[in-house]
């Protein structure tokens, strides 16, 4: 087993792999950077190093400083959480290379995965579906523009090498694409270093379904099923329940299939998720993109099937069987994650700040995985994610009232939150009654 | 004067108008970079930008004076 793990991230993720980590007995170091040194993952490490300043660049996104601390703690391990470098097939390789081990698939994995256009051509290679979208990359808006009359209007613009929601625009008309594409192209090329764009048919009424995956250390792939991500603002998520009570019996089981081929085809080892899009009036699927890394949301698959994830990551990256029988899982329950976001409830705008007041809920089927607490300064360099309240129940109309009860006990004070969103969206028609798509929030947000 | 304020903590991207410059109701001034998100800061009013506040780099505070249009 590893003996020791640096966990090359912050906030609520770090602190979460973290927790894991001291439970298996794996001696725990932790980065950080100016802005985040007196936050709890930093003091709940049994070592922590500073790696630089406040902006990202120079600290979470600094592999060099990260593999450094690794060295000078004689950590064994790294284990990237999710963003930052999480998807750097070059840094898997540094990782690799400096004699430590990476908590993550294969990078030649990563790389596959990374580029959306190379994904795309290798799923539809393996049979899984693809919905009518670019076969090259594009950079200029010409191609673009015949390649949207070849798919279909309306068409989704995204960064090729991108994620996050970051610069993805739907274009109905050549006008629009003219717009989008240059938006698109211009995110892309500021945020991942790539102006590379990917043109895909746009699904009207859509749910966002995605399946987590566990490639195991003698290669088979498991899917730990699904969950729905349908509840989203600029193209990210603020919401997410499993399962999805928009997917039948028979359309998960071929879900799930796929995203076991999806795994497969890359020989995929540790934690992954295949995302995709549910076509809500045809009861159809097809592949967006596969993660390859540890999922934001993670935690409602582990309340469903009570496997810890990040545990599994650990084992698996050790070499070892996982700590249950891939031949017994089952699911139980209904689970639901809210993001608590440093963000007003109405225009979502950023709201930075000190917090004042810090009161979690706590009790029964309650899980908060924060990053925050009394005291801490929220800053603006990084993602405004304060913390997730995480639900479990024994159905889902039992989870929606946990949920309410919970977020109606969050109680933060300082920076700006959205916890009063959650208590509309937790309390609206559309939502409770399960029949929603990606547009719910445009809906309960007009204009 | 109009007086053109941060509304959040944020680092400044983009400075999109200068010194100068005649700006319309609704035309972009600044764009600040908070959260991993851009937010165009708007002038409220035509007329002419008589100062700017601030630089590319620089971090405001909310409430903190970005630009003061005349």
């Amino acid at each position: 087993m590893l003996d020791s793990v640096l966990v090359a991230n912050r906030g609520e993720i770090a602190r979460r792999v973290l927790r894991t980590a001291r439970r298996m007995g794996i001696r725990t170091v932790a980065v950080y950077s100016d802005a985040d040194a007196d936050l709890p993952y930093v003091r709940e490490a049994d070592q922590a190093v500073r790696i630089g300043p406040a902006q990202p660049a120079r600290s979470y996104l600094d592999a060099a400083a990260i593999i450094e601390a690794a060295g000078r703690t004689g950590a064994a391990a790294v284990h990237p959480g999710y963003g930052f470098l999480a998807e750097n097939a070059d840094f898997a390789r540094q990782v690799i290379a400096a004699g430590l081990t990476w908590v993550g698939p294969d990078p030649a994995a990563i790389e596959e995965m990374g580029d959306k256009v190379r994904a795309r051509n290798l799923m539809e290679r393996t049979g899984v579906p693809v919905s009518p979208g670019s076969r090259e990359p594009l950079t200029d808006v010409a191609a673009a523009i015949a390649e949207a009359d070849r798919i279909g209007f309306p068409v989704m613009v995204k960064a090729a090498a991108g994620g996050g929601g970051i610069g993805m625009g739907v274009a109905a008309s050549h006008a629009d694409l003219r717009a989008a594409f240059e938006t698109a192209r211009s995110r892309a090329e500021r945020f991942f270093g790539s102006p590379e764009i990917l043109l895909e048919r746009y699904v009207q009424r859509a749910r966002h379904v995605e399946v987590q995956i566990l490639g195991l250390a003698d290669g088979r792939v498991l899917a730990l099923g699904e969950r729905d991500c349908s509840v989203q603002r600029r193209h990210q998520k603020v919401a997410e329940e499993t399962p999805s009570p928009g997917v039948s019996a028979a359309l998960r089981e071929q879900m799930l299939a796929a995203a076991v081929r999806a795994g497969e085809a890359v020989g995929y080892q540790g934690a992954g998720t295949v995302e995709c899009l549910v076509d809500t009036d045809a009861g159809s699927f097809v592949f967006l993109e596969m993660n390859t890394r540890l999922q934001v949301e993670h935690p409602v698959t582990e309340l469903v099937t009570g496997i810890d994830l990040v545990e599994q990551q650990f084992l698996i990256a050790a070499g070892e069987p996982p700590s249950f029988d891939p031949a017994a899982v089952s699911s139980t329950g209904h689970a639901l994650e809210l993001r608590v976001y440093a963000e007003d409830p109405v225009r979502f705008l950023p709201g930075p700040g000190t917090i004042t007041q810090w009161d979690e809920p706590s009790g029964e089927g309650i899980r908060v995985d924060a990053g925050y607490q009394a005291g801490n300064t929220v800053t603006p360099f990084y993602d405004p994610l304060l913390a997730k309240l995480c639900v479990h129940a024994a159905d889902r109309s039992r989870a929606l009232e946990r949920a309410a009860e919970a977020v109606a006990a969050f109680a933060i004070a300082g920076p700006k939150t959205n916890l009063l969103f959650h208590a509309e969206l937790l309390a609206s028609p559309e939502f409770v009654s399960g029949d929603y798509d990606t547009s719910l929030v445009s809906r309960l947000r007009p204009g | 004067m109009a007086e053109v304020r941060a509304e959040m903590v944020a680092n400044v991207w983009k400075v999109v108008a200068a010194e100068g410059d005649h700006v319309d109701d609704g035309d972009t001034l600044v764009i600040l970079e908070s959260m991993k998100m851009e937010i165009p800061v708007l002038a409220e009013s035509a007329g002419t930008v008589a100062t700017l506040h601030v630089a590319e780099g620089d971090v405001v505070q909310e409430g903190d004076l970005i630009a003061e249009i005349s």
